[in-house]
C-alpha cells in the first residue's frame, strides 16, 4: 500500500532549493555590481552624514523655531504649537542628535521611496503588464517579515546607515507607488476623454490633468510612506541605524524601561509632526491645485 | 462640399466583431447578438453626410448608439468598421499624429457632464486646447478670454470650476471648445444635464453664437424638443441604426416608420398646444375700404409677401399678394375688389398644433386664426409651429423619452 505513493512522498520531501536560490542571486549581485553598491553606499552615506550635520549645525533652539514655523504655514497654530513644544521636549530629554539623525534617515530613505515609487506607480497605473508584475511584488515586499530585508542589504551594502537606509526603502516604498497608481486610476474617464478629444498627448495628459488630479492621494501614499519608514527604527538600527532607534535598542538589550520609553516618545512625536504635516500638504494640494 | 461624411460606419464593443458583424448580415437584432455572441453593436451601419455651416442633431433613446457615434469622430472610441471623412480626409486611417493635430484644429468637444478640469481656473481651463498647441501665454490668455466674453463669463476667469452653477460650468466648456477655433463642434448632449430653464437659455444662445461663428455643429442629444428647434437636419437612431435623416418638418409630418411615429406622437401627446399657443399678432392689417398702393406700401414697409384684409369689426375676408397688388395698382384700380383672394387657409384658435402640421406644409400663404365669430385672431408661419412646439420645453419640462 504505502509503496503507492513511495515515489509522491519522495518527491514531496526533496527540498525545493529557494533559499539557495536567493542565495545565489545575491552572492551574483554582490560580485557583479561590486563597484555599483561601493558608490551607492558612498553616496548615501555623503548625503545623509551631510544632512545631519547642517542639522546639527544650526542651533538647535532656531531650527526648533524653524519646524514650528514650517508647520504653522503648512498645516496651522494647532501643529506648529504641538511642534514647538514637542522638538523642545526631545531637546530637553536628551535626544536632539539622535533624533536628528533618524529624521535625516527617514528623509532620505522616503525621498528615494519617492523617486523610484512615483514613476513606478504611474508605470502601473498606464501599464497593464507593469501592474501585472508589480502589483504581487508590493504584497510581498509588504508582507514579507521586515527583519529578512536585512540580511541583503548587510551583504550588499555592509553594516550600516546605508543599509539600514535600504531596508527602510524596500519597507516603505510600497504604498507611494500603490496609491499613486490609485490616485491616477481614480481619475474620471471623461476627464480623460476631455484631455484626448482636444489633442493631448499622452506626457500632456500624464502631466496637465492625470498627476495634478492624483496629487491628493499621492500625498496621502507618501504620508504612509513615511510613518512605515519610522515604525522601521528599531529594526533599521539593528544593522548600524542609529538614531533613536539605536537608543531604543540599547535599552532593550540593557532593560532600561525609562530610557526606553523616552525614546520611544522621541519616535511618536516626530511621527505625529511629520504625519501632520505631510496630510495638510495634501488638504492643500486638494484646494490649491 | 460636406464637411463631415461618415461611410457604412460599424462599432462592435467586444472581442471578437467578426462574429457579431456576421448576424448582423443575417439581420439578428441587436439583443439576439448580445445574448449569442456577447459583443455589444453600438453603431451599426451608419452613413451621413454634414455640411459647412449645419447644425446636425442626432437623437435617440438612451443605449442608441449617440455617444458611441460622435465618439467615432474624433476616434475617442475606435470604429470597428466604416469611413470617417472631415474636409475630405479619411481619419479611420490617420496615425496618432495626424489625428491629434485634427483633434487639436477642427474639432472641439462640449461634455454632458462638463468634464472641466477640476484643478484648474475658468480661464486655464478654456486655454487648455490652446495650451497643449504651446501657443505662449499671452496669446492663449487672450484668446481663451475672448471665448469667455463670446459665452457671457466676462470676469469669471481666476475662478475654479466648482465654484460655477451647472449652466455656467457647461458655458466654460463650450469656451474650451470655442477657444482654439475649430471648424467643428461635437457636442454630447451639452445640454442635458441643466434645469430645463437654463437649458433653453443655452439652446437660445447657441442659436444666436452659430448666426456669428457659422460653425459646423453635431448636436446630441435624448430630446425631441431640442432636436427640433436646433436641428437643420435631424437624425434618428434606435440601436445603433440611422431611422431617418430629414429637417425638423420632415421627422414631424412624414416619420419614415412607427418608431419615428411614436417619438413624435409621444412628444405631441404630453402637451395641449393649440393655434393659439403659437400664432403671432396678425399685423399690420389691411381694411376692406383701402385700395392697392396702401396695400403694397404696408406689405413693403414691413418686408411681407401677403396681407390679410379685414373688415371694421375684424372678420376675415381675404389675402392680397403683393405681386397681384403691383398689378393692380399699375392699371390704377382703387379698391382691392379684383385681387382679393377669399380661398385663404384657416383653422380655429382651438386647432391643436399637430392637426396643424399638414395644412402648413402644403400652404404657401400664412395660416389665419379664427374664433368662433370668425374673427382674425392671428396669423401662424412655418417657423412658430416648430418653435412653438420647442418653447413649449422651457414652461412644461421636457418630453423624457
Ligand atoms: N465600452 C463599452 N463596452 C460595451 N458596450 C458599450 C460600451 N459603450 C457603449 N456600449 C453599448 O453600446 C450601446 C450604445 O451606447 P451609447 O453610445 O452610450 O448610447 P447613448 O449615448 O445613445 O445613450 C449601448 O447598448 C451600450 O451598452
Ligand atoms: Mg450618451
Amino acid at each position: 500500500m504505502s509503496d503507492i505513493f513511495k515515489p509522491v512522498t519522495d518527491i514531496m520531501q526533496t527540498k525545493i532549493p529557494i533559499g539557495s536560490w536567493v542565495e545565489g542571486f545575491i552572492f551574483f549581485l554582490r560580485d557583479n555590481l561590486e563597484t555599483f553598491f561601493d558608490n551607492l553606499t558612498e553616496g548615501i552615506d555623503t548625503v545623509i552624514d551631510g544632512m545631519v550635520d547642517l542639522l546639527l549645525f544650526i542651533p538647535s533652539p532656531l531650527l526648533i523655531l524653524a519646524f514650528a514655523g514650517l508647520a504653522w504655514f503648512l498645516s496651522g497654530r494647532r501643529i506648529a504649537l504641538f511642534t514647538l513644544l514637542g522638538l523642545s521636549l526631545i531637546f530637553n530629554l536628551g535626544l536632539w542628535g539622535a533624533t536628528m539623525e533618524t529624521l535625516s534617515l527617514v528623509t532620505v530613505a522616503t525621498s528615494i521611496s519617492f523617486l523610484f515609487g512615483m514613476p513606478l506607480g504611474i508605470l502601473t497605473a498606464r501599464n497593464k503588464m507593469a501592474n501585472n508584475i508589480i502589483t504581487p511584488l508590493l504584497d510581498f515586499m509588504q508582507t514579507m517579515p521586515a527583519f529578512v530585508y536585512l540580511i541583503p542589504a548587510i551583504m550588499l551594502l555592509d553594516i550600516g546607515v546605508v543599509s539600514a537606509t535600504f531596508a527602510t526603502v524596500i519597507f516603505s516604498m510600497p504604498p507611494t507607488i500603490r496609491l499613486t497608481s490609485l490616485g491616477i486610476r481614480q481619475v474620471p474617464e471623461e476627464l480623460i476623454e476631455a484631455a484626448e478629444a482636444f489633442g493631448s498627448t499622452p506626457r500632456q495628459k500624464l502631466f496637465k490633468v492625470q498627476l495634478p488630479m492624483a496629487m491628493p492621494t499621492i500625498m496621502a501614499g507618501i504620508n504612509q510612506s513615511i510613518m512605515l519608514a519610522l515604525s522601521m527604527v528599531v529594526i533599521a538600527a539593528m544593522i548600524g541605524a542609529g538614531g533613536l532607534g539605536g537608543l531604543v535598542l540599547r535599552a532593550i538589550s540593557r532593560l532600561k524601561v525609562g530610557m526606553g520609553f523616552e525614546s520611544g516618545l522621541g519616535v511618536v512625536i516626530l511621527a505625529i509632526i511629520l504625519d501632520r504635516i505631510t496630510q495638510s500638504l495634501g488638504k492643500r494640494n486638494k484646494k490649491n491645485t | 462640399m460636406p464637411k463631415v461624411v461618415i461611410e457604412k460606419l460599424f462599432k462592435i464593443f467586444g472581442d471578437h466583431p467578426e462574429k457579431a458583424l456576421k448576424y448582423l448580415e443575417e439581420g439578428k437584432s441587436k439583443e439576439e447578438i448580445l445574448t449569442k455572441t456577447k459583443q455589444a453593436i453600438g453603431i451599426n451601419n451608419v452613413s451621413f453626410s454634414v455640411d459647412e455651416g449645419e447644425t446636425f442633431v442626432v437623437m435617440g433613446l438612451s443605449g442608441s448608439g449617440k455617444s458611441t457615434l460622435i465618439r467615432c469622430l474624433n476616434r475617442l472610441i475606435e470604429p470597428t468598421g466604416g469611413k470617417v471623412f472631415i474636409d475630405g480626409e479619411d481619419i479611420t486611417t490617420m496615425d496618432k499624429n495626424a489625428l491629434r493635430e485634427i483633434r487639436r484644429k477642427k474639432l472641439g468637444m462640449v461634455f454632458q457632464r462638463f468634464a472641466l478640469f477640476p484643478h484648474r481656473t475658468v480661464l486655464e481651463n478654456a486655454a487648455y486646447g490652446l495650451e497643449i498647441q504651446e501657443f505662449d501665454t499671452a496669446e492663449r490668455e487672450k484668446k481663451a478670454q475672448e471665448a469667455l466674453e463670446l459665452v457671457g463669463l466676462k470676469g469669471w476667469e481666476n475662478n475654479m470650476p466648482d465654484q460655477l452653477s451647472g449652466g455656467m460650468q457647461q458655458r466654460v466648456g463650450l469656451a474650451r471648445a470655442l477657444a482654439s477655433n475649430p471648424d467643428i463642434l461635437l457636442m454630447d448632449e451639452a445640454f442635458s444635464a441643466l434645469d430645463p430653464l437654463i437649458r433653453k437659455e443655452m439652446q437660445d444662445e447657441l442659436l444666436d453664437l452659430q448666426k456669428k461663428m457659422n460653425k459646423t455643429i453635431i448636436f446630441i442629444t435624448h430630446d425631441l424638443d431640442e432636436a427640433l428647434k436646433i436641428g437643420d437636419r435631424i437624425a434618428l437612431m434606435k440601436d445603433g441604426e440611422v431611422v431617418q435623416i430629414g429637417t425638423p418638418e420632415e421627422i414631424l409630418t412624414n416619420p419614415a416608420n412607427e418608431y419615428v411615429e411614436k417619438f413624435v406622437e409621444d412628444v405631441d401627446r404630453s402637451k395641449v398646444l393649440t393655434a393659439s399657443d403659437v400664432m403671432k399678432a396678425p399685423l399690420p392689417l389691411l381694411m376692406l375700404k383701402d385700395g392697392p398702393r396702401v396695400a403694397l406700401r404696408r406689405m413693403k414697409e414691413n418686408g411681407l409677401s401677403s396681407i390679410f384684409v379685414v373688415d371694421k369689426e375684424g372678420t376675415l375676408k381675404g389675402v392680397v399678394l403683393a405681386e397681384e397688388a403691383l398689378a393692380a395698382a399699375e392699371k390704377g384700380e382703387k379698391t382691392l375688389d379684383s385681387i382679393l383672394l377669399t380661398a385663404v387657409p384657416r383653422v380655429s384658435n382651438d386647432t391643436p398644433v399637430t392637426d396643424l402640421l399638414p395644412t402648413i406644409a402644403e400652404s404657401k400663404l400664412p395660416l389665419a386664426v379664427l374664433d368662433e365669430d370668425n374673427k382674425l385672431k392671428g396669423i401662424i408661419i412655418r417657423g412658430s409651429v416648430l418653435a412653438g412646439l420647442a418653447g413649449q420645453m422651457g414652461k412644461g419640462g421636457t418630453a423624457d423619452v
